[in-house]
């Protein structure tokens, strides 16, 4: 099991560069370089495009330190099932050697994994390739500037879900990604958030020791999308998680398990008062849509906890 | 035709020794299976599509009997096809796909990104028009439609040039001078379902003269890691992309030249720009594919009839080979060019236009007829080309170009 000490993992070399250019406030830096640490330099990683990738190879500059590949915003999925292909073909002729094998980790956004790169995401789970796929998810195509994905909350307000008189944001509700992943049947499904670093890189461990198909998605607050103050990107994260927003779990062969549970469960507004791309719906008049939004949050909650508990039966079967 | 036994030895025509021949009888699809097998690529990502198919089929067979060590990835889609070669080329192995049609169109973009990245990916396609209507007959629009997309074209008339353009493919678009992508083209049905005589090098001389892929950077390199596919600038984007342009110019001569070893390998001509009765023509037509096959048809029954007519085939597309289509049609009474594809709204359909500005842009002036045929698949026949030569022969005697387009066969 990894040891996690601060000092040391704050003293280790970045693999991911200062110098780029990621806004101030993002989390998506931060997440990465917490699970590169972990992935440590034996790495390959491929990047979908977004702002990550184009804020860290502003050419002729790169951020990073391990090989690294972006091609086309679509296909992540099918660009690491190439490169796995590539070691394993080698691997077999014995030119290059598997006994510390060669960690292959896509980051994408929630663009690239929710939505132009589901197929390719899909297939990529479906073939059984060795990777780590993390998706950091701010939850809106913010690259492009700010439109809703399929990773939008209903009501949040985006470029291409404004609200007015009649319409109170994004209207329809967000995919479950982690859990379409998790019913692909890959060895490894996780939720989770960088404010929980230990638990995101004992995840990283796990997905990369499953020795097939890997998924994290990872909450990554977006200052500039959800207009909110660049200091507090991980205090919203710990606020996603009390207000069960975004639940921290893993699915480890097809067995569910909650990681975290709130202390004390908060109402949704907590989420929203500290967001500007909600401040619609803090106004008067705006109660029924606040309401139906808690209940399809508290709908999928109660449904996590029923099958992480029903998880457990599993777990005695097999055992 | 009587079979030819395969214990027929020849001699090489330009080598010292005499190799004895492996004379088969495959189809245009199964042609490029067989080159596929003795190249042996370390990745193959491919979707099926008709009337690619039966490559991706019989080769997944190679796979599955363990005649290829290949990794075969079943991808769930063209898109991914193309991406997963990328990436397995970008990590330093030799990558391979197939497709036609809609395949090659869902592509589009990642033909872009591969020949952007200057990754020696070899694509095999079999020549299939583009919906809509949907037509799973053969025309050139999909390849043509990829002209511009910086991938290095070549065309094959019949299965035995599918099989050698798909073996040089690989030595062309790895050569330090191109490192550009390969896509090889047959006619769908017509050739990759037609079964004909192909003379196939031993597996050791193939595999000899494909030799290794031995790339400069490799994503699988992590003690000196490398970057793919950086955002550029527009203080930087033009030079870096006119780099393209200059290893397309470079693949003229290094089509040549490969082309040139691999004739003394096995006798066999790979000329870019191929002449039939050209010594002496007044009248000449240019042609991709396997019309090729009508078109000399054609020209002998018009030579036996007293016209000096003959015929350039043009086997390596892109590069455009301009100046050796300039020598070879200057002082010509007349030419027509022959496309499979349509252009809406342009001016001439896409080998016309470029025959025509290699012509004007180096002052060769001629009566230049454009004739479209075999549009969705539909049959093209010697009379037919023979009345487009009879068509050509009365309208240069103007001796000024001629605008309008003729269609072969059309109702």
């Amino acid at each position: 099991m990894l040891k996690l000490n601060l000092r040391e993992i704050s003293q280790s070399d970045e693999l991911l560069a200062p110098g780029h250019s990621l806004c101030p406030g993002c989390v998506e830096s931060v997440a990465v370089r917490q699970i590169l640490n972990v992935a440590g330099p034996n790495t390959v990683v491929v990047s979908a495009t977004g702002c990550l990738s184009v804020s860290t190879s502003p050419y002729p500059m790169t951020a990073w330190r391990t090989p690294w590949i972006h091609s086309l915003f679509a296909n992540a999925g099918a660009t690491v099932s190439g490169i796995e292909a590539a070691y394993r073909s080698l691997v077999k002729k014995g030119v290059m050697a598997d006994d510390t094998p060669t960690n292959f980790i896509v980051f994408a956004g929630d663009g690239g994994t929710y939505d132009i790169g589901f197929q390719s995401l899909s297939g990529a789970l479906e073939r059984g390739h060795r990777f780590l796929y993390v998706c950091l998810n701010n939850e809106a195509y913010m690259n492009t500037g700010i439109q809703r994905s399929s990773a939008t909350l209903p009501g949040t307000w985006t470029t291409t879900s404004p609200f007015s008189e009649t319409v109170a944001g994004k209207t329809q509700a967000r995919k479950d990604m982690t859990s379409i992943v998790a019913d692909h049947g890959i060895p490894y499904a996780a939720q989770a958030s960088p404010h929980l670093w230990k638990d995101l890189m004992r995840k990283v461990e796990k997905a990369l020791n499953s020795g097939g198909p890997s998924f994290i998605n990872v909450l990554a607050a977006c200052p500039r999308g959800w207009r909110t103050e660049p200091e507090i990107g991980i205090r919203l994260g710990k606020v996603a998680v009390d207000t069960c927003v975004w639940p921290i779990y893993e699915v480890i062969e097809g067995r569910w398990i909650l990681n975290a549970k709130p202390r004390e469960k908060k109402p949704i507004t907590e989420w929203f008062e500290l967001q500007g791309r909600f401040s619609h719906l803090m106004r008067p008049g705006r109660e029924e849509e606040v309401a139906t939004i808690q209940e399809q949050i508290d709908l999928l909650w109660d449904s996590l906890r029923t099958r992480c508990e029903s998880s457990k039966g599993l777990e005695k079967v097999t055992a | 035709m009587k079979p030819i036994s395969s214990d027929l030895v020849l001699e090489n025509q330009g080598g010292a020794e005499s190799m004895k021949i492996d004379s088969r009888s495959l189809s245009g699809g199964f042609a490029v299976a067989e080159a596929m097998r003795q190249t042996n690529p370390d990745v193959v990502a491919c979707y099926p599509i008709t009337p690619s198919t039966i490559v991706v089929e019989k080769f997944s067979e190679l796979v599955a009997n363990g005649e290829v060590d290949t990794e075969f990835v079943a991808v769930e889609s063209e898109h991914s096809a193309l991406s997963a070669c990328l990436a397995a080329t970008a990590a330093g192995v030799r990558s391979q796909t197939v497709s036609s049609s809609q395949g090659l169109a869902f592509m589009w973009e990642v033909l872009y990104a591969v020949s952007g990245l200057r990754l020696p990916v070899v694509l095999h396609c079999a020549n299939r028009a583009l919906s809509a209507p949907i037509n799973i007959h053969g025309d050139h629009s999909d390849t043509m439609g990829a002209r511009d997309s910086g991938w290095i074209q070549l065309y094959a008339e019949n299965p035995q040039e599918a099989y050698d353009n798909a073996l040089v493919a690989v030595r062309i678009a790895e050569h330090p001078d191109v490192l550009l992508p390969v896509l090889g083209s047959q006619d769908g049905y017509t050739v990759t379902h037609s079964v004909e005589r192909v003379d196939v090098l031993p597996d050791e001389e193939a595999k000899k003269f494909v030799g290794k892929y031995i790339p400069e950077f490799s994503l699988l390199d992590t003690q000196n890691p490398v970057t793919f596919g950086p955002l550029i600038s527009p203080e930087h984007a033009f030079e870096l992309k006119l780099q393209g342009i200059e290893a397309m110019r470079n693949a003229e001569a290094i089509i040549e030249k490969v082309g040139e070893e691999f004739t003394s390998l096995t006798g066999r001509s790979l000329d870019p720009v191929e002449l039939y009765r050209m010594e002496d023509s007044e009248l000449a037509m240019v042609v991709i594919g396997s019309v090729a096959g009508a078109a000399r048809v054609a020209v002998d029954r018009l030579r036996s009839d007293g016209i000096k007519a003959g015929l350039v085939k043009i086997r390596a597309y892109r590069p455009f080979p301009s100046l050796r289509i300039c020598e070879v049609l200057a002082g010509r009474k007349g030419v027509a060019v022959l496309d499979r594809a349509l252009s809406p709204g342009a001016p001439y359909s896409p080998l016309y236009g470029d025959i025509c500005s290699a012509l004007y842009s180096h002052g060769v002036i001629l009566p230049l007829a454009s004739f479209v045929y075999g549009i969705g698949g539909r049959d093209t026949y010697p009379a037919q080309i023979v009345d487009a030569f009879h068509r050509l022969e009365h309208e240069s005697k103007l001796g000024t170009p001629i605008p309008q387009t003729s269609y072969l066969g059309i109702t």
